[in-house]
């Protein structure tokens, strides 16, 4: 497989205004992440991973350097581009889920391919295919309030996947979920990564991650502390949950 | 390649999705759906009565027998201009009635908003989803107002002049009157929602989606 870069931040920079003070959350960030790899972010809480995070995902713009998605530079896209991008190339999964509550799973599956042109009936097949493949094959009409959060998460994933994006962005996918509810979605993520051959990028403080991940980005106070690969961590597992 | 690049870049929302969705959010808020759609027909109703009471009196001055329409031609104008007054502060209480709640189920909502940009949703969708239920809240409301304006309004004048009202039922211009409020019923609420409409689909989706309600 050549090793060509999904995504790559280049001295990325974010400051918000508190009032007249700029708060700088990230202070510049080089990354790049290669595709079909498995990220994990990790950083204690504000720390600036999600700022990074919505940078990644084209949902905020940086306030200096730049991030290629895909070799483009998300700052010179207009609004339709950002959401052509948002519908093809990424796909989202949320710590709280977020699925819309009035449709069904195969329904809420199905929107990001209406969005994206396909016919209803085309969308309706591949929907329920993706479904099957996360294991919910025989719930496809429930509402999300009428499944578990283990279930409403794997919708997501299937939702997340539903136009073959190149990145998939689970910003604390099992912050909501017990232990082994948890475990199932991460396996289930690194199924899907090595499966399609998408990226993966988690920004999370689950040490669960930590075993599947390729790599793993720490961020301290918005710079990036250190890139660890995969062999050197799982030492680290160990401790934890010796723990 | 360019080119081609344009053509698959292509984002939409099927007029029928958009239906299916917007129809889905009412059943399930159907409270908030009731709120806004009784709102148009209460000041769609007033409308309706007062212009077909016009209606009514006009008739009678002209085809009515000599005592009645001599006793109705007395001060018409200024209780027209009176009634005008009314029916106006009706509609705008109406107005900014449906703004509010929109507004409300727009911070409702936000989350959902949210997740749909996300998934590719254009500003342009949101609007047409808020939109589109705000016209079905218009149409329903006002057509259901203007009914009932007219029939209240015949019920009334059938107990204060009997019969006579067949006669001189005055058919065209309430079915005019008809049409005009069910226009400006189903407008005002289009336009009630715009606002609210505009300010969702300027969210941006990262903000939308951190917001909780």
């Amino acid at each position: 497989m050549a090793k060509e870069a999904i995504v790559r931040t280049i001295g990325v920079k974010k400051s918000f205004m508190l009032g007249k003070v700029p708060l700088h959350v990230l202070k510049g960030i080089d990354i790049e992440i290669l595709k079909g790899e498995y990220i994990s972010i990790m950083g204690p809480s504000g720390s600036g991973k999600t700022t990074l995070f919505n940078m990644i995902g084209g949902l905020d713009k940086p306030s200096e350097g730049k991030v290629y998605i895909d070799e483009v530079d998300i700052a010179q896209l207009d609004a339709y581009e950002l959401a052509w991008l948002r519908c093809r190339k990424i796909g989202y999964i949320f710590q709280t889920f977020n699925l819309i509550p009035v449709m069904s799973a195969l329904e809420n599956v199905m929107l990001p391919m209406i969005f994206g042109g396909l016919s209803t009936d085309d969308a309706r097949n591949k929907s329920r295919m993706l479904l099957e493949s996360v294991g919910l094959g025989e719930r496809v009409n429930h509402k999300p309030l009428e499944l578990s959060g283990g279930q409403q998460q794997r919708v997501a994933i299937a939702r997340a996947l539903a136009n073959d994006p190149a990145i998939i962005l689970a910003d604390e996918p099992t912050g909501n979920l017990d232990l082994k509810t948890g475990k199932e979605i991460i396996n289930l993520l690194r199924e899907m990564n090595k499966e399609k051959c998408v990226s993966i990028i988690t920004a999370t403080h689950d040490l669960k991650m930590l075993d599947v991940s390729d790599r793993v980005i720490w961020l301290r106070d918005g710079i990036i502390e250190r890139v660890e690969d995969r062999e050197n961590i799982t030492i680290k597992v160990g401790e934890v949950e010796g723990e | 390649m360019a080119e081609q690049k344009k053509i698959e870049k292509q984002l939409s929302l099927p007029l029928k999705n958009a239906v299916q969705m917007s129809v889905r959010n009412m059943k399930v808020r159907f409270g908030r759906a009731i709120i806004i759609t009784t709102s148009i027909l209460l000041g769609i109703a007033f409308l309706t009565s007062v212009r077909a009471g016009n209606a009514f009196n006009m008739s009678l001055i002209l085809n009515g027998p000599e005592e009645i329409s001599s006793l109705l031609a007395v001060d018409i104008a200024e209780v027209n201009a009176r009634q005008g007054w009314l029916v106006s502060l009706s509609l705008l209480v109406c107005i900014v009635g449906i703004i509010n709640a929109m507004l409300m189920s727009v911070t409702e909502r936000s989350k959902e908003i949210g997740t749909m940009k996300c998934l590719g949703a254009l500003d342009k969708f949101i609007v047409e989803l808020f939109l589109l239920e705000s016209l079905a809240h218009g149409l329903i409301g006002s057509i259901a107002g203007a009914i009932i304006g007219v029939l209240t309004m015949t019920v009334v004048y059938l107990i204060q002049y009997g019969g006579l009202i067949f006669q001189i039922f005055p058919t065209v211009v309430i079915v005019k009157d008809v049409l005009f409020s069910i226009l400006l019923g189903t407008f005002l609420a289009v336009v009630g929602a715009l606002y609210p409409a505009y300010i969702s689909a300027k969210m941006e989706p990262a903000e939308a989606i951190r917001r909780e309600v």
